[in-house]
């Protein structure tokens, strides 16, 4: 039983960290990706709006 | 197109890691040998199991590239590749974390399975360079897909050999020689498994969308400019150019 203890109480901090690593690097990871999409988002929110006032816009593709 | 279902993949994907890991460490029990440090496998195993499939995936991908000249492919074989190197830095970390706690030690250069994993993520790591040092995206492409059917079919040559190789210091999870998992341990490690496959799975199809809605952008960016910028050099990359960008179909 003490044995048990002092291994829990020795195994607990690697665990803990290993999972702590693992959590940290899937967030970074979706954090690298939210700012790439946050990038297309205002990319395409510049196109989209001079593209709308455009004169003609949407008649230049019509036969 | 990536982004069909993404949701109910990632709720399914959080449910699934969220029960493995409640299961892993409120269900099965603590190992004989191990103790509690044990429950580091549930993590470590898989996502090791899960960066080498999608290597050999990425080789896949790159064989269809080969085959049928569709930039799509290119761009799977890619972002595959891209995410288990994540994946593999990962299992290093962790794998370390554990020698650590279990040998003393941060890294052990005689065993056979943490050198091994180490050259393979070492031979990916290889893999962005060599596509950003070629400037010409057919071509880049091209190459790109060759060397992922080479270092994908190193991966299961290189795990065969390991595991036939005589040093066993590393534990095995799931093996013939020291006999299978028992009862409980084998029903959270499979299950850690898929989770961590499902985990892959959303996070490959996350970048697909991302990269897929990127290079429309830009298509849309050059038609919404005009013909004057259509013969204007793209900026290097290592991503790969999809056909929608060049106007072909997709």
């Amino acid at each position: 039983m003490i044995l048990g203890e002092l291994s829990l109480h020795h195994a607990v901090p690697y665990v803990a960290a290993a999972f702590i690593v693992f959590f940290a690097l899937i967030l970074l990871y979706l954090a690298i990706m939210a700012g790439k999409l946050s990038r297309i988002e205002r990319e395409l929110g510049e196109l989209t709006e001079p593209a709308a006032h455009r004169p003609g816009a949407g008649a230049k593709d019509a036969p | 197109m990536y982004g069909k279902r993404l949701r109910a993949l990632a709720l399914t994907t959080f449910a699934a890691l969220t029960l493995t890991w409640v299961l892993a460490f409120f269900w099965a029990p603590d190992d004989a040998d191990q103790g509690f440090l044990q429950k580091i496998f549930y993590l470590h195993v898989p996502l090791a199991i899960v960066t080498l499939g999608g290597f050999v995936y990425g080789a896949v991908a790159a064989i269809m590239h080969l085959r049928t000249r569709d930039s799509r492919w290119d761009m799977r074989s890619y972002v595959a590749i891209h995410l288990s190197l994540v994946f593999g830095v990962g299992v290093l970390i962790t794998g370390s974390i554990w020698a650590r706690g279990s040998w003393g030690v941060w890294w052990d250069w005689s065993e056979p399975t943490l050198v091994s994993f180490l050259l393979v993520m070492l031979l990916y790591a290889t893999y962005q360079p060599l596509r950003f040092a070629i400037e010409d995206p057919e071509r880049q492409a091209r190459y790109a897909s060759v060397f992922a059917i080479t270092a994908g079919a190193f991966v299961p040559i290189n795990f065969v050999i390991v595991r036939l190789s005589t040093a066993y210091l590393h534990p095995r999870v799931l093996g013939n020689i020291s006999g299978n998992l028992p009862g409980r341990f084998q029903v959270v490690f499979y299950l850690a498994l898929v989770s961590m496959a499902l985990l892959w799975i959303t996070l490959w199809r996350y970048e697909m969308t991302s990269k897929h809605a990127g290079a429309q952008l830009r298509a849309l960016r050059r038609r919404l400019s005009g013909e004057d910028q259509q013969d204007t050099q793209p900026r290097r990359s290592a991503v790969p150019t999809l056909g929608v960008e060049a106007g072909a179909p997709r």
